[in-house]
């Protein structure tokens, strides 16, 4: 283990802290902007030295640029596997650019600056990823924050641009504004009352699409969806963000309404569900990761709904993150088989919520 | 196949229910699916880009361009040798330039993936020419001579040579 995670700013978990706006319902907003420097062919076609020179390029743009003032250069493709799994687990890289499928092994020269509000992932499918991720509902802010970078980036480093395509990237699903916005949103009421395919197919219809927990080809677990644009060209990036922020709060008051229904229709139901998976995450000795997130999503329905008290969603946000795989080994300093990590995830797990709750009496 | 039910839209889902003791199989679309309370949805949708590459070949790509698909999927890129078929069998393009190379195809592409071919978002000027220079180094044309090389583009490599040559 060669990350020494005091090293991010804030650990690069800030956005777990449940501050912003929804955090209950909406853990996370992300948005970020694809962007290639001309004069190099794509990552995906480039040869070692063209991505060596964009990395050193950005280097040196980074460090005139105020919005990566106090950001940390990691260079992931000089990472050992299991702290670039870290990253990924902590949502600061993607699993691409972290290398993390057999077929697609890490690349030279993939790095990502990181700082406390936005960050830069290089190398990845595309040169540059600006990004930014932050607690809560929050898209105008976020915007706020990644388009400064763009522009501070963009005035030293030329990009790839057309004037009819707007920003051109690797994959043309990504082209013309180069952004996907989206935000994290746990929506168990509308799944429990099976309303939850009507809304992601009226997403669909407005060119919106959803992901797992992990954006792209990611499963959804524990009932939350990544809600984002799916185009990128022929709308401006206030047109699409206003459309997301639309559907988003239109999607949370049905969540609210979902959940009222349940209460009132079921309560005693619901009830027993959510203490059973208290109870379970409380004290049992083995814990899957689906197990726990599903029992996690369970809990933190019913810290929405007041019917478990005492418990911060802070906490819920951290438990996500940190019984996962590389998270579990990285505190026990090794690296851990899948059933030793099943019984340090339910330790971990455990001792967070006795912790919790000793703290309240 | 289209949906038992609303016989309208395709159907994505079978559903095989017990009636008095036999099996009856079902086909639904999403949404009559959904309002008999099957979820059909919870994992991420298909990409439809694969589908719409296999398209491509089929599309002309310019006017007086190559009219067979294997010479349309011949058509390279001149700044990072890639080609039309080495998209459609990645999804990916190689460089900036392929936009130019391969713009009758992408139009079209772009046209269903995203209901327009026209940016309309923010607009971009590049920093001063000076800036600009340092992007084309010597290195970079080295990259692009081996790689036409690889490619067996020979004419080209002879090209980039050439302003190796006159660089150094």
């Amino acid at each position: 283990m060669n990350l020494d995670l005091a090293l991010l700013p804030d650990g690069g978990v800030s956005w777990l802290d449940a501050s912003g706006d929804h955090a209950d319902i909406v853990l996370s907003t992300r948005i970020r902007l694809a962007r290639n420097v001309e004069g190099f062919a794509f990552t995906g076609r480039a040869r070692d030295g063209e991505r060596l020179r964009v990395l050193s390029q950005v280097r040196d743009a980074a460090g005139e640029v105020a919005s990566l003032a106090h950001s940390v250069l990691l260079r992931v493709d000089e990472l050992p596997a299991a702290d670039r799994l870290l990253l990924h687990e902590r949502h600061l890289v993607s699993r691409e650019l972290a290398g993390l499928d057999a077929q697609h092994p890490v690349r030279s020269g993939a790095a990502v600056f990181l700082g406390p509000d936005v960050g830069v992932m290089v190398n990845e499918e595309d040169h540059l990823r600006l990004q930014t991720l932050r607690s809560g509902f929050g898209l105008p802010g976020a915007f706020t924050a990644v388009r400064q970078l763009d522009q501070e980036l963009g005035s030293r480093i030329p990009y790839a641009f057309h004037d009819e395509f707007g920003f051109l990237t690797a994959c043309p699903t990504n082209v013309g504004t180069g952004m996907r916005a989206s935000v994290l949103i746990h929506l168990p009421g509308l799944v429990l009352t099976k309303e939850m395919s009507k809304v992601l197919a009226s997403l669909q219809q407005m060119g919106l699409t959803y992901r797992g927990l992990y954006g792209e080809g990611s499963d959804v677990v524990g009932n939350f969806f990544q809600i984002s644009n799916q185009t990128t060209l022929g709308r401006s990036e206030e047109e699409l963000l206003e459309q997301l922020v639309r559907v988003v709060k239109t999607v949370i008051e049905r969540e609210e309404d979902a959940r009222r229904l349940l209460l009132r229709d079921a309560g005693y139901i619901i009830e027993d569900k959510v203490w059973r998976a208290y109870g379970t995450l409380r004290y049992a000795r083995s814990l899957t990761f689906e197990e726990a997130m599903n029992y996690l999503s369970g809990v933190r329905l019913a810290v929405g709904l007041k019917l478990i008290s005492g418990l911060s969603v802070y906490t819920l946000n951290k438990l996500l993150i940190f019984s996962q795989l590389a998270h579990l080994g990285h505190a026990e300093g090794r690296a851990l088989t899948e059933s030793e990590a099943n019984l340090a995830r339910a330790r971990y797990v455990r001792q967070t919520l006795a912790n919790e709750a000793a703290a309240q009496e | 196949m289209l949906c038992d039910n609303c016989k309208d839209r395709d159907s994505v889902v079978k559903l095989v229910q017990i009636v008095e003791g036999s099996p009856k199989e079902l086909h639904l679309c999403e949404k009559c699916a959904a309002e008999r309370g099957v979820e059909t949805t919870v994992a991420a949708p298909p990409p439809e880009l694969a589908k719409l590459l296999q398209n491509l070949q089929q599309q002309p790509l310019l006017a007086g361009g190559p009219a067979s698909p294997a010479a349309r999927d011949a058509v390279r890129c001149t700044f990072c040798s890639a080609t039309l078929g080495d998209f459609r069998s990645t999804g990916r393009l190689g460089c900036a330039h392929c936009y130019g190379a391969f713009e009758g195809s992408l139009r079209d592409l772009l046209r269903r993936v995203h209901g327009s071919a026209r940016h309309t978002g923010t607009r971009y000027e590049p920093p001063r020419p000076d800036a600009l220079q340092r992007a084309v180094t010597l290195g970079e044309l080295r990259d692009r001579l081996k790689r036409a090389i690889d490619s067996e583009q020979f004419e080209l490599a002879a090209d980039i040579r050439d302003r190796i040559r006159v660089l150094e």
